[in-house]
């Protein structure tokens, strides 16, 4: 499953996916919850009973804000949650 | 706003309904299930037997979430002489799924609505929108009605069952009319420049100051929460058969102006399309029952 989680604003559009599909057995060892410094990620067990990375209700609104510090504005080469998740589940809409 | 009695007129309350499914005999059923979807404006208990569609309560969502669960199954129950013992297995669903006292499970919306259009619509329903009271989502889903995809918006009201009750009350007219009424204009006016509740209102005050009807005030935000909406289905994309749930898919204003922006129908049920979750929720119920094996009693 692709779980977005985020908003449209008149700034713009935040979205985190998650490809569920990757965490279930994650290769990764759940690296998502240490590797972003805010601990945005959390892992949840899903209605189909899959536990998996889902970002926490209290930043679903906000993440153009909480994300800045990964993103500043001369731009990135890499975000911490994207290198952490060797699985490639998580990506970022802007 | 007030009428000539001097009460204050509730253009904005929609019908509230109870049904059950007289045909049905529920005593000779084998599973029971009740779905209970608890929203932020609406909430509905949904009752299910064998797996089939029994009887449903739509009304308001009251000053909490149990006493609303309550009064929602009530209904149901009430109509059909049946008691929540009778009822081996509930799930919670909705904003309030967590606070549903005699509930088994608590199930996201996401995937009680995702399993609810999969009844309501057939086995070919891909994609879903669910413009709920006060939150819209998009959701992609298999044969099954397992969600592949979502994207929730509820960072605001706009563009939700919400936004259409307070341009109702703004605009005096019934909510049940709004979707006819828009459609009575002499030419379709552009989208209100926003759809959030509190810019829309200011908006549509200086529209009708500048000689707007009140049907082309409508009209401009109904295509307003359609566009809307449509940005939102469009991240996710848009895969046949589509299917709309929650109360607004019972106002054509904004159904029609949604299928012409996509070039796509909307699938119709014959069911209510408010109960989308409660049935959801239900039939999980029932599946988790299967599993179980074992009927058990209402928590
Ligand atoms: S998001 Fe990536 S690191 Fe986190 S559990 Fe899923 S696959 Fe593993
Ligand atoms: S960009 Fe940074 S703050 Fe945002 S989710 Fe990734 S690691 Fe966390």
């Amino acid at each position: 499953m692709i779980a977005n989680y985020g908003y449209k604003d008149g700034s713009g559009e935040y979205y985190i996916s998650i490809d569920t599909d990757k965490c279930i057995s994650c290769p990764a060892g759940r690296a998502c919850l240490t590797a972003c410094p805010k601990g945005m990620f959390e892992i949840i067990t899903d209605d189909y009973d899959d536990e998996v990375a889902a970002v926490k209700q209290s930043f679903r609104r906000s993440l153009a804000f909480d994300c800045t510090g990964c993103k500043p504005a001369g731009g990135y080469s890499s975000l911490p949650c994207m290198t952490g998740c060797t699985p490639g589940a998580i990506k970022h809409s802007w | 706003m007030a009428d000539t009695a001097g009460e204050k007129k509730e253009y904005w309350r929609w019908q509230e309904n109870c049904w059950i499914d007289e045909s049905k005999d529920w005593r000779s059923a084998k599973i029971i299930t009740a779905g209970i979807d608890v929203g932020s404006v609406s909430s509905q208990a949904v009752i299910c037997v064998d797996g089939e569609l029994y009887g449903f309560n739509s009304m308001r969502t009251g000053n909490n979430s149990p006493d609303s669960a309550k009064n929602a199954i009530g209904g149901v129950l009430e109509k059909s002489g049946m008691k929540l013992e009778d009822v081996h297995y509930v799930v919670g669903t909705g904003y309030g799924r967590v606070n549903v006292p005699f509930a088994h499970k608590a199930i996201t919306e996401i995937a009680c609505h995702a399993r609810g259009a999969n009844y309501m619509g057939g086995n070919g329903i891909r994609t879903i929108l669910d413009m709920g009271g006060q939150d819209c989502k998009a959701i992609h889903c298999d044969e099954k009605g397992k969600v592949t995809n979502f994207l929730m918006n509820d960072k605001c009201a706009a563009g939700t069952g919400r936004g259409m009750e307070v341009i109702s009350d703004l605009m005096q007219i019934p909510i049940a009319e709004l979707g006819a009424r828009s459609f009575d204009v002499d030419e379709e006016p552009n989208a209100v420049s926003s759809v959030c509740v509190v810019f829309a209102k200011s908006e549509a005050l200086g529209l009708l100051k500048a000689g707007y009807s009140k049907n082309k005030v409508v009209a401009a935000y109904c295509q307003a929460m359609a566009e809307r909406v449509v940005s939102l289905l469009e991240r996710i994309g848009v895969e046949k058969d589509f299917f709309i749930t929650g109360g607004i898919a019972k106002n054509p204003g904004v159904v029609k102006r949604i299928e012409k922006l996509l070039g796509i129908q909307a699938v119709q049920t014959k069911y209510d399309s408010q109960i989308a979750g409660a049935l959801g929720a239900a039939l999980f119920g029932y599946t988790l029952m299967q599993k179980q094996g074992a009927p058990a009693k209402a928590a």
